[in-house]
């Protein structure tokens, strides 16, 4: 019998996990139940800001079932958060909506939400901060009264010399932006089950994206040393970004668990997700941008504002990301920005997919336009004129390896048939008008190094069967991970999808990685599952030529056999060569690890540095239909192009692309927590619009496969970059179809309509 | 408290229930059928779709009093006995439709019941059949072609989806 050589990279396959999850056997967090479990339930504020002062929970404790209530005072109230200025519970005021006043655990989760409802809170208001202008006036009240400012973090970056490149301008261009709240939306809502055994060591029975940085964090704020903590996540209803950061909503159901001795589970309903789980931070940035007459971009001037909301969560960090695009989406010599991130008794925003990308895009793909139509020139022209090219290194220290930006700006132009449509905006009725519109972004494809490790842990296992276990550090949130590593593992030693299990929720079994963020699983555990199982593969075919008297070189391993490279015979079943190592006399399992770090640096002080081992790269052309009476935009089409360097899993990529490009079609046209007085008035699925599935245009995605040096065959994230040059498209195209400046997002009808109107 | 019978995935079931608790809750509470998902319980998201009668309805919304002398049909009664996956199941793994799989077990229903009213729907039927089920993952794209890949094979000489 003969097996051919067949590599499996590039091609599609299903998710692994799919057949449990179409099943209804995927267990969520929703569907674990616990012996003796409780529930938790939370009392939140009705204030934005206020004194607390006095709580009466004698009701609720009353109340039959109930098991615990907790305040501030019963517990170690740790501060946690990135800038440590939240707390589990809140003692003495509450800064904004959400905020965690009390939490009760009972037999049932209606007796713990009664008994919540129970409780009775006295405050004594305090003058609320409602926007960024308010918080940094002069005398405004301090949100939190030790920081003695509202300003929660400051950030400056340049690079040239911006009074250089302001002379060497022949237009200048300058124009402010406003992104609004969006929120995740995961259709799982958060959730969490804490409980400790008899040893006092606890397992979180978690939705976190980030297991290992979560396990510390929970240990410090928690009070349990982190030796002592398991984090077992369960099957992950969504991510995007909400599960980086760790939510008061944990720690107290932890609070709870040690109060009554007995495992807790809390579980978000869809209110709570949409007032207590994070947003993407509202921003307003105004810049300006000038070129020479010849099109070549001369500088960038950004300022920009952050409403943090009450507390500091990752959101506050987003300015990082922000960057990138500011100093290197294009070629710009000259680059100042200044950024605030404010605290205001808003909502608190964290990190979510593009992590400040998404804002930062929309506003130098709104200014290259502007300058395009100053200069007269063709926006493609334009943007193909100052595209980098493969082997530059940005202003900010960003090294372009494989760099397919002008590929991909030519075929998004080419395949959306850019030049004939650009020059008609006329419709066969006189009052819709077409427009098209582009925009690209750059992004971080091969992890980002903000910790001191950007790495990610692989331990691979082969039993007596062959079959693989295949343990990673990383996780799955629903992206397709997991389908992609035991890819990359069959593509290596030759095993058939149902031979491998992937191991990768369970922080007593998995070594270290940094989280799913980043879009860096792809890149950074790949290559972690590649280099091992090399490792696996040598080892293997090592034992094999010794009991085939042959050469390692002269044999392959394909299917689960061991066979002769030159022509595919089959020499062996590669369990029988495993267990020979353990019967034979040799002693040996295989058993093998690698940690993969990638060779990417920290920002010095300056913000400089080559952060991420490669960088994606988008354009997308939207085509939009606008009624001019009723200002409703329709999206015809989307076209886009990617650069995701080589394509590992088709259809998991396409996926990727088509949800982020939904997702950025929803910031463009109908997404926005509408905010008032610090309130959320729309917290739910009939008044927060989400596209639905008749509003999606045809999507039209082409790859563009650079192939990266440092990536797993070539690979390069690809997670986040779909949704961030959605909107600027799609503004683009408006703007094209009505000649409206449109600053502000999202573009509903009625926004439409009004600026129309003017 | 009153008495229900119904047919729950075939089989007759009895529960003693509070008339306006939701069905979403009896299901997954009272007999484990948590593969129907509770995605917002406001009759806004369609994770909560099962059949009743044939028919796709949000069992968030259901009061369990009405299960009374129905039949229902949750993702759990899909599969053959022999644990083979409905062809709509299979159709969403092979199509990718499936991402985190919060949604999928309503649009999953939601197509069952679409495919034995429309055995040759248009794109658009398609499209619009789905409406009222939100994903954040996919896009709907995959959704959408998982749709059209079933009624294709349900449609020629499938024992489902009977025009
Ligand atoms: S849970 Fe029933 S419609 Fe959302
Ligand atoms: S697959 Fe995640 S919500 Fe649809």
């Amino acid at each position: 019998m003969r097996i051919a050589k067949q590599s499996l990279i590039g091609k599609s396959f299903p998710k692994l996990d799919a057949p449990e999850r179409a099943s209804g056997r995927a267990v969520y967090i929703q569907d674990m139940v616990l012996p003796r479990m409780l529930h938790g339930a939370i009392l939140r504020t009705d204030r934005v800001h206020a004194r607390i002062v006095a709580i009466d929970t004698s009701a609720a404790e009353r109340l039959p079932g109930v098991q615990a209530v907790i305040t501030a005072n019963d517990i170690d109230n740790v501060p946690f958060g990135h800038g440590k200025d939240n707390t589990p519970l809140k003692g003495d005021k509450v800064r904004c909506i959400r905020d965690e006043i009390t939490a009760v655990a009972a037999e049932t989760e209606s007796i713990a939400r009664e008994a919540a409802a129970l409780i009775r809170v006295e405050y004594d208001d305090l003058p609320p901060i409602l926007s960024v202008e308010q918080a940094l006036r002069g005398g405004a009240p301090l949100i939190h009264e030790h920081k003695q400012t509202n300003v929660a973090f400051t950030y400056e970056y340049s690079h040239g010399d911006l009074a250089a490149g302001e002379r060497e301008s022949d237009v200048v261009v300058q124009e402010t932006y406003r992104l609004p709240y969006v929120t995740h939306c995961c259709l799982g809502t958060s959730g969490i089950i804490a409980a400790f055994d008899a040893r006092g060591h606890l397992t979180l029975y978690s939705v976190t994206q980030v297991p290992a940085l979560y396990r510390r964090d929970m240990a410090q704020i928690c009070g349990v040393p982190p030796e002592r903590i398991r984090v077992i996540q369960a099957t992950i209803g969504g991510g995007f970004g909400s599960k980086l950061d760790i939510y008061p909503y944990e720690p107290i159901a932890v609070h709870l668990a040690r109060r009554t001795n007995r495992p807790v589970k809390i579980v978000f309903n869809r209110q709570e997700e949409f007032v207590a789980s994070p947003t993407r931070q509202p921003t307003e940035i105004r810049i300006r941008a000038g070129a020479k007459r010849d099109g070549t971009f001369t500088f960038r001037e950004i300022d920009f504002t952050h409403d943090n909301g009450g507390y500091t969560s990752w959101g506050a960090t987003t300015p990082f990301v922000m960057m990138q695009a500011f100093s290197s989406l294009y070629r710009v010599p000259h680059v100042s920005m200044h950024g605030k991130v404010v605290h205001t008794n808003n909502p608190y925003a964290g990190a979510m997919r593009g992590y400040g990308n998404l804002q930062a895009t929309f506003a130098v793909e709104s200014s290259v336009e502007l300058l395009a139509g100053e200069l007269g020139t063709d926006p493609l022209e334009l943007r193909l004129r100052n595209a980098q090219e493969p082997g530059e290194t940005t202003g900010q220290g960003i090294g372009l390896r494989a760099c397919g930006l002008r590929e991909c700006l030519e075929t998004a132009a080419k395949r959306s048939g850019w030049h004939q449509k650009r020059n008609q905006t006329a419709t066969d009725r006189p009052r819709v008008r077409r427009g098209i519109g582009m925009a690209s972004m750059l992004h971080v494809g091969g992890g980002a190094k903000i910790y001191r490790s950007d790495g990610c842990g692989t331990i691979l296992r082969l039993d007596d069967f062959a079959r693989l276990t295949l343990i990673t550090g990383s996780s799955e949130i629903g992206q397709g991970s997991e389908t992609v590593l035991a890819q990359i593992a069959a593509e290596e030693l030759g095993l058939r999808f149902d031979q491998i299990q992937v191991l990768n929720n369970d922080t007593d079994v998995k070594p270290w990685d940094v989280g799913v963020h980043a879009s860096r699983t792809t890149f950074i555990a790949g290559n972690s599952v590649r280099l091992a199982a090399r490792e696996a593969r040598k080892k293997l075919l090592s034992a094999a030529a010794d009991q085939l008297r042959s050469a390692p070189e002269e044999l392959d391993l394909r299917a689960g056999k061991v066979v002769r490279d030159a022509d595919g015979e089959v020499l062996a079943d590669l369990g029988k060569v495993i267990r020979s190592l353990h019967f034979g006399g040799k002693n040996e399992v295989v058993v093998t690890h690698h940690y993969y770090e990638p060779p990417s640096v920290m920002q010095d002080q300056g913000y400089k540095g080559d952060v991420s081992a490669a960088y994606a790269f988008a354009t997308q052309v939207a085509e939009v239909e606008v009624d001019l009476d009723t200002g409703v935009v329709k999206v015809l089409r989307l076209t886009a192009a990617h650069d995701i360097g080589r394509v590992i899993n088709r259809l998991g990529a396409e996926g990727q692309v088509q949800g982020g490009v939904v997702m950025g079609l929803g910031y463009a046209l109908s997404e926005e927590l509408q905010v008032e007085r610090g309130r959320i008035v729309n917290p739910s699925f009939r008044e927060y619009k989400l596209i639905t599935s008749p509003e999606v245009p045809e999507i039209d995605i082409a790859f563009v496969e650079t192939i990266d040096p440092e990536g797993p065959y070539g690979a390069k994230g690809i997670a986040e970059a779909p949704a961030i040059c959605t909107a600027p498209a799609v503004a683009n195209a408006v703007r094209h179809a009505t000649g409206g400046r449109f600053t502000a997002l999202p573009l509903t009808p009625e926004r439409v309509f009004s600026e129309l109107k003017q | 408290m009153i008495e229900i019978r119904f047919t729950l995935n075939g089989q007759p079931v009895s529960a003693r229930v509070a008339p306006a608790l939701p069905a979403l809750t009896l299901l997954r509470d009272s007999f484990g059928l948590t593969g129907t998902k509770p995605g917002c319980g406001e009759g806004e998201c369609g994770a909560c779709t099962i059949l009743l009668d044939g028919r796709a309805v949000n069992s968030c919304l259901l009061p369990s009093a009405l299960l009374d002398g129905r039949e229902v049909l949750t993702i759990e009664g899909l599969e053959s006995p022999s644990g083979t996956l409905h062809p709509v199941q299979r159709a969403f793994v092979e199509a990718g439709a499936v991402q985190c799989g919060f949604c999928t077990p309503g649009m999953i229903m939601r197509t069952v019941a679409f495919l034995r009213e429309r055995s040759h729907p248009s794109d658009d039927e398609i499209a619009r059949s789905i409406e009222g089920n939100l994903c954040r993952c996919t896009g709907y794209v995959k959704i959408q072609q998982a749709i059209r890949a079933a009624a294709d094979e349900l449609g020629v000489g499938g024992t489902e989806g009977g025009s």
